[in-house]
């Protein structure tokens, strides 16, 4: 660490002396360039919220090299202000080696009093704005299409000639479609443009086909000509029809992500409430148990090892089954094989166990929520056509998958699941046959638990951890494992996901709240018409 | 106390000397201390919100009787836990104002809660400090409200929208229960009243505790995109933010697109995310932990040192429960007394320096003044005031912007009065 500390500072030396050796050409050439930033600096330094912003339209059309540094200080709140001599000064973006911000010189002692440059929502679009307007033409192709994208949304019409001059050489397909899509949403609005360029630049953003296409074309000047705002009304009814088909595999998508998370919650319950037939009330304390698990591997990786925090969930995912698995275990031993076929004193036990534990992690924990970090691979999104896909959403749906499959294979393949299925078909029998049902019962349990444990970790990801976290989930699990059949794991398969897709497509004509009761009172209807779910088994269940 | 009970039973006949009894042991126990009941839930769903509130009290009891206490007798607080369940709250403050006979009551986070204690206030005669921004609507003689009414949050953050962001359409999204329902209610008419049309206000309800936010952020972006310039006014409650929030990061929606003005997150809420993401949206409060005044930072070291923990964070229904505390202890001083009628009384025109360097008074109508200020959510969890009400907004508890209340006024000291009409200058409730 010291170490590392001490190369750094050589490191940031060696910088600060190749910036003053740089640093008085630099200000020569500034000078010639034509691109004086003395105007736009004063303005900055004047610390109003409107001056700032005017001072980032003069930067936008600079063409001095120091323009781009300084607006990208001032986006991440390094751009600093000496409120005595109104001088402004650029931070490193490491460590604390300050700059001049007008000729970028080190400077080598830090004026007292320095305040950071104050941002409001106003001057950080402004400041996306110059951003892309100053990033057209850089080197990285991945910068250059987030500036497209900044100047598509911004219009400014400033920019033209630099889009102009990044069209001319752009070379990766992609970026040069968003640029001339750019150059198209400028030539759209401004009406210096010919009638001709307009049609054919409305036709291009009606390509790109997005809502923020829609916007664009929905938001004609009102001096546009006729044909134009003709153009424009086709273009919005075609991508209009185009987005109501994305949307419905937008609600499908966002119903296989919620069915899977529905998967999750409820596998574990699947094997207590469902194989076992204990009505567990505990249940979502087993999944909020391994959220915290989570919460505390990652608490350790971050004071003691940050360079494994990408692995932070797969170190999770063991130690979580292990944990919840012997709770459950404890659980079993200690209080439920003794209620077994006294499903009322069963709930009531559990319950009250699912109490005891959320009040317990909210004395070790505290009540409030514990920040549980996504790893990057988790975070963001992508485009398949109009429909935006979360990879957090998308891992999760994989996941859910896994977790149902290897179940699957350890009731169907091992010798463990052959001994849960003969001791839940038929208890006695199987006693004869020398399998130890009490032993069993204990790591059914466990088993369950565990499954439920690891589900508290993907949902660590998506949802708060807190004491309350299992509540939430309770009554849904329950409502998936009684609707696809207790005692099948296909049912609780299709349930989930059925349920999932239901309430997504639901929720956009009926609203969160009746779109829940609705489905709520089709469970009540649909039980009454067949009691043992879509997927009946015959088990212990039937024998009580 | 047995000498003197000894005494009194040789010197007076029987019934006398029952009644001496009586009246002695009153005194000595009034002697000891003056109880300060804390109605917050310390476990189920609130807890997460309430807790804190309860540490804020006892380290301002524990200030408070370092200072030598009140009247010359130490503060002894009594803490009851009413477990997040709202009839529950009913019976614990029975429990405190019978049992404990306690002289003043600290609690209440959520409206329904508040609702299920009134009758009993009411009925016992107790008073009740209320520390948290609620629907308005309500104006009690027992009640006293140091939390922020809409027009101290609602409408001014409303206002900074439209004005320095050019917000025309709006989102107004809420959790599915009284105060957001009744705020939207007011919100709807005075964007209305500004000439906002009705296909640009878009009204959603979510249950409590939502977690799958997908369909929801979803129809935000897509009602974003009719070419105006779109905000989300959120009166999202407690844990169905965090959700909320990370949706919104996931699917792109920045700031700078689509701002999100809340008021119910505040530092604490925001402890359990990642901000980074979030930087720029917008909250509305009374109080930030960021603000730096004297008072702040003096309350700020003490909560520190108190809890033990550097990194525990202020808040505003915080700030609401010091200005109330030290209100109390103002009013019970110049008063001469704890008696309820009396406290009742002197508690109007109570000024209290707050902690963002201004001096709220409390009204007639038991609301006080507060500053409103407008933060940005930064990286760190804390916020960046960007805007602030030039002075203090007495808090008004009938709105003006809907049907059923414009004409009416609370107002105890002049009416005796929580909702007086001045159209027919009578009293609509029950006055005492």
């Amino acid at each position: 660490m010291r170490l590392f500390r001490r190369l750094l500072s050589a490191a940031l030396l060696l910088a600060a002396a190749l910036l003053i050796a740089w640093a008085a050409p630099a200000s020569v050439r500034a000078q010639t360039a034509g691109g004086d930033l003395a105007p736009a600096l004063a303005k900055i330094a004047a610390d109003s919220y409107s001056d700032t912003e005017a001072a980032l339209v003069l930067l936008s059309a600079s063409t001095n090299p120091q323009a781009g540094v300084i607006v990208a200080a001032l986006s991440d709140g390094r751009l600093l202000v000496d409120p005595a001599t109104k001088a402004v000064y650029v931070r490193a973006k490491a460590g604390d080696a300050l700059a001049d911000a007008a000729t970028g010189a080190a400077v080598s002692v830090a004026p007292a009093g320095l305040k950071p440059v104050r941002l409001n929502n106003r001057v950080r679009r402004a400041a996306e704005a110059a951003a892309g307007a100053l990033s057209l033409l850089a080197p990285d192709p991945a910068k250059r299409l987030e500036a497209a994208g900044a100047v598509f949304k911004s219009r400014d019409a400033a920019a033209l000639p630099t889009l102009d001059a990044a069209l001319a050489k752009e070379t990766v397909p992609q970026v040069r479609d968003a640029l001339q899509q750019a150059k198209a949403a400028i030539l759209v609005t401004s009406s210096s443009a010919s009638e001709a360029d307009r049609l054919a630049a409305v036709n291009l953003v009606v390509a790109r086909g997005d809502q923020e296409a829609l916007a664009l074309l929905a938001n004609l000047p009102a001096d546009a000509p006729a044909s134009l705002k003709a153009a424009a009304a086709n273009g919005i009814a075609k991508i209009n029809r185009s987005l109501a088909i994305w949307s419905v595999a937008q609600n499908v998508w966002y119903g296989l992500s919620l069915g899977s998370v529905l998967l999750l919650a409820a596998i574990g319950l699947a094997i207590t409430f469902g194989v076992m037939g204990v009505i567990n009330m505990a249940h979502g304390e087993m999944v909020m148990l391994g959220a915290y698990t989570t919460y505390v591997v990652q608490d350790a990786i971050r004071t003691d090892a940050p360079w494994l925090f990408g692995w932070s969930l797969a170190i999770a995912l063991p130690l979580a089954f292990l944990f919840t698995g012997v709770v459950g275990i404890v659980i079993e031993r200690t209080v439920i094989r003794f209620l077994y076929g006294r499903p009322l004193e069963t709930l009531l036990a559990t319950w009250g166990i699912s109490l005891m534990l959320q009040q317990a992690v909210r004395s070790v924990f505290g009540p409030t929520n514990k920040e549980v970090g996504a790893p990057s691979w988790m975070s963001g999104a992508f485009q398949v056509g109009q429909l935006s896909i979360t990879y957090n959403r998308l891992w999760i749906i994989v996941f859910a998958l896994l977790v149902f499959f290897a179940l699957l294979v350890v009731l169907k393949r091992t010798s463990l699941g052959l001994y849960v299925r003969a001791v839940t078909q038929n208890r006695r029998m199987a006693a004869a046959m020398g399998i130890r049902t009490g032993r069993i019962d204990a790591l059914t349990f466990g088993l369950g638990s565990g499954i439920a444990g690891i589900a508290g970790v993907a949902l660590s990801q998506i949802d708060n951890v807190s004491p309350n976290l299992g509540q939430g989930y309770i009554i849904d699990s329950f409502m998936v494992v009684v609707f696809g059949g207790v005692g099948n794991l296909w049912g609780t398969l299709v349930g989930a996901l059925t349920l999932g897709v239901a309430n997504k497509l639901l929720e956009p004509f009926a609203g969160a709240v009746l779109g829940k009761i609705a489905l709520l009172v089709f469970i009540i209807l649909f039980i009454q018409k067949r009691p043992r779910g879509l997927f009946a088994l015959k088990g212990r269940s039937v024998e009580a | 106390m047995l000498g003197l009970l000894g005494r009194a039973a040789k010197g007076l006949g029987a019934l006398a000397a029952v009644a001496a009894v009586a009246g002695s042991v009153g005194t000595a126990s009034a002697q000891e201390t003056i109880k300060v009941g804390v109605l917050h839930s310390l476990s189920g769903t609130m807890a997460i919100s309430e807790t804190t509130l309860k540490d804020a009290v006892l380290m301002m009891i524990e200030e408070q009787n370092k200072k030598g206490g009140v009247l010359g007798k130490k503060l002894e607080a009594v803490v009851v836990d009413p477990a997040s369940n709202w009839p529950l709250f009913a019976e614990k403050a029975r429990e405190l104002i019978t049992k404990d006979k306690v002289s003043v009551v600290f609690g209440c986070w959520t409206s329904v809660s508040r609702k299920s204690v009134l009758p009993v206030f009411k009925e016992l005669n107790s008073i009740l400090f209320y520390p948290v921004q609620y629907e308005g609507e309500e104006s009690e003689r027992n009640v006293f409200y140091t939390g922020a009414a809409p027009n101290q949050q609602a409408i001014p953050a409303v206002d900074y929208l439209a004005k320095e962001e050019k917000v025309e359409r709006w989102v107004l999204a809420g959790t599915d229960y009284v105060y957001p329902r009744t705020t939207n209610k007011i919100l709807e008419a005075y964007l209305k009243s500004r000439g906002v049309k009705a296909e640009d206000i878009m009204i959603n309800y979510t249950p409590f505790g939502q977690s799958d936010w997908q369909t929801i952020v979803a129809d935000i972006k897509k009602f974003g995109s009719a070419g105006k310039k779109t905000a989300v006014v959120s009166t999202i409650n407690g844990d169905a933010n965090v959700p909320f929030y990370k949706e919104l990061a996931n699917q792109g929606i920045k700031a700078t697109d689509i701002p999100v003005v809340a008021f119910s997150v505040g530092e604490e809420e925001l402890a359990g995310i990642d901000t980074k993401p979030l930087v720029g949206h917008l909250a509305a409060w009374n109080y930030f932990e960021s603000i730096k005044t004297p008072e702040n930072d003096a309350f700020i070291a003490a909560w520190h040192a108190f809890t033990k923990n550097p990194k525990r964070v202020t808040n505003d229904p915080m700030e609401a429960t010091y200005i109330g505390f030290n209100m109390w202890v103002q009013a019970v001083t110049k008063a001469g007394t704890t008696d309820t009628d009396k406290v009742i009384a002197t508690l109007p025109g109570t000024k209290q320096p707050n902690l963002t360097g201004g001096v709220s008074e409390m009204l007639p109508n038991h609301h006080i003044t507060k500053p409103v200020f407008i933060g940005e959510i930064q990286g760190d969890g804390q916020f960046n005031v960007v805007w602030k009400t030039d002075g203090l907004v007495p808090g008004e508890a009938w709105s003006k912007y809907l049907e059923g209340s414009k004409n009416l006024v609370a107002d105890w000291v002049k009416y005796n009065c929580g909702n007086y009409d001045t159209t027919k200058n009578t009293c609509l409730g029950a006055a005492k």
